[in-house]
């Protein structure tokens, strides 16, 4: 299992001693799973709190006078729309409207910074490096400085709440605020990939242990891997990148409207292309499903049939922990992608009938505005 | 370190044979290996009585969160007796694959196959413990 071409995320030995699954991903060595299970952290995050290590998650810093034209310019939601202390969702597009990454921008007082797919970071470094061109900007590839924690769950406040004079109680979803948590220097915002209410804390590689040590020794928040990660977004409809959309698929495919803002006021990648095809019109949607023959779970790739014809294939598949249902997501032609159509899905030879439904599979309890 | 008993006999594929108290009939699982490895196990699909099957042959599925396995039949036989207590509970495998969280008892054709089998310490040998 040991693999010496993998990197490693500062809390790598804490995840072995506390006898984590380690497996490949993205180039680092991951934990997927801890001793308690998939099910038994999902479950720690729909009802209590957990922590994920996801400092292998990639960070870019972006300073210089001319640093929020340049992100508007790679990214298709407005970071114009931005205060300092606030974060938004977006994407950063191919000409041709396509995603080469999904992204979350910060703004702060003197900076920006994109946080992008552990597997994305280089291509995404070279993307934006290339759009450089005469802007005034400096960018650095900081992923290595950074460690980031999600400390998801209904009790994440009141977990977070007492190790910091920070007043998170305050922080509303999608805004942050920097200070110290137990001493160790971070900034926190109300972000997350669960559909829970959280924060994620990021901190110097060197910090990333004392602060796990703080959150899972003496407030109790259970250590959660890759897998109910997994699970946990799939079951809130959140997208993943290499799955439910990639440089094939557009925002306004994956139904990811809510991020392109082409009256933003600034050109970006992939305007003239999603332009065009708001004017024109999808051709797929992104859907959920839910298998309906019991005890079979449909897996990322497997053909999906409509109509005697293969349409797609399933982009997530897993089967949700708490509810115990097969689920999934695929793209339909547009005029079927609606809650009760019927398909089929090839699992190991055999069709399976499937039924789109709506999504999110699970309401998200975030705390919106 | 995972739970692998002397008296068994394994299949590389992570099957175990347990012999019972009627000599042709036995019991059929997956290693405590297999199950840490496959995870939080969720569905098992198992064979119908009197289903018949060669060696190495499937005879079921085993679906855990993350990964989809397939089961392979260590000797040829017919099934026996089948566990129904896995239809509600198929966690027991992960909590007890060698008791409980068994799978199918079958009627072994020729027990002669047992001797192709792997003892405790090759098996050790083979998933590098």
């Amino acid at each position: 299992m040991a693999d010496a071409s993998l990197k490693r995320t500062p809390l790598h030995a804490i995840h072995v001693a506390l006898g984590a699954k380690m497996v490949p991903f993205a180039g680092f060595e991951m934990p997927v799973t801890y001793p308690a299970g998939i099910s038994a952290e999902h479950k720690a995050v729909r009802e209590g709190v957990g922590v994920f290590d996801v400092s292998h998650m990639g960070e870019f810093e972006v300073t210089g006078p001319d640093r929020n034209a340049f992100v508007q310019r790679v990214t298709c939601n407005d970071v114009g729309a931005l205060k300092p202390g606030q974060a938004q969702y977006s994407g950063i597009l191919t000409k041709h409207g396509t995603f080469v990454d999904d992204c979350l921008v910060y703004r702060f007082q003197d900076k920006l910074m994109l946080v992008v797919n552990a597997s994305n970071i280089q291509k995404d470094w070279d993307h934006i490096v290339d759009q450089k061109g005469g802007a005034n900007v400096r960018l650095r590839n900081i992923s290595d400085e950074v460690a980031l924690l999600a400390l998801q769950g209904p009790r994440a406040e009141e977990t977070i709440a007492p190790l910091t004079k920070i007043g998170v109680k305050m922080i509303p979803y999608y805004e942050f605020a920097e200070g110290q948590v137990a001493g160790v220097q971070c900034f926190i915002s109300r972000t997350g990939y669960t559909g829970e209410d959280g924060f994620e804390l990021y901190s110097r590689a060197d910090d990333a242990e004392q602060l796990w040590g703080l959150l899972v020794g003496q407030h109790g928040a259970a250590p959660c891997g890759l897998g109910a990660r997994d699970t946990l977004r799939l079951e809130a409809g959140l997208p993943l990148y290499g799955n439910d959309i990639d440089d094939t698929t557009t925002p306004f495919e994956a139904g990811l409207n809510f991020i392109v803002k082409l009256e933003k006021g600034s050109p970006f990648t992939g305007l003239e292309a999603l332009k065009r095809q708001k004017l024109e019109g999808i051709r797929r949607r992104l859907v959920g499903f839910k298998v309906l023959e019991e005890k079979v779970v449909a897996r990322h790739d497997m053909a999906v049939v409509l109509d005697g014809r293969q349409v797609d294939v399933v982009r997530s598949g897993t089967v949700t922990p708490t509810v115990g249902a097969a689920i999934g997501t695929t793209y339909l032609p547009r005029d079927q992608a609606k809650p009760g159509t019927r398909f089929e899905i090839d699992v190991r030879g055999r069709r399976v009938a499937a039924e789109v439904v709506k999504m999110p599979f699970v309401a998200n309890r975030t705390k919106r505005q | 370190m995972s739970n692998i008993p002397q008296d068994l006999y394994y299949t590389e594929e992570h099957e175990y044979v347990k012999k019972t108290e009627d000599t042709s009939v036995v019991q059929i699982g997956i290693t405590d290996y297999a199950q840490g490895e496959l995870g939080d196990v969720v569905y098992v699909d198992l064979p119908k009585l009197g289903s018949t099957f060669a060696r190495m042959e499937v005879f079921g599925t085993i679906e855990a969160v993350k990964a989809v396995s397939e089961l392979y039949c260590p000797l040829a036989g017919t099934v026996v007796e089948v566990n129904t207590a896995l239809e509600n509970d198929p966690a027991l495998v992960n909590r007890d694959p060698y008791g409980d969280g068994w799978m199918i008892k079958l009627r072994v054709k020729s027990p002669k196959e047992l001797d192709q089998l792997l003892g405790s310490s090759a098996y050790a040998g083979h998933i590098g413990e």
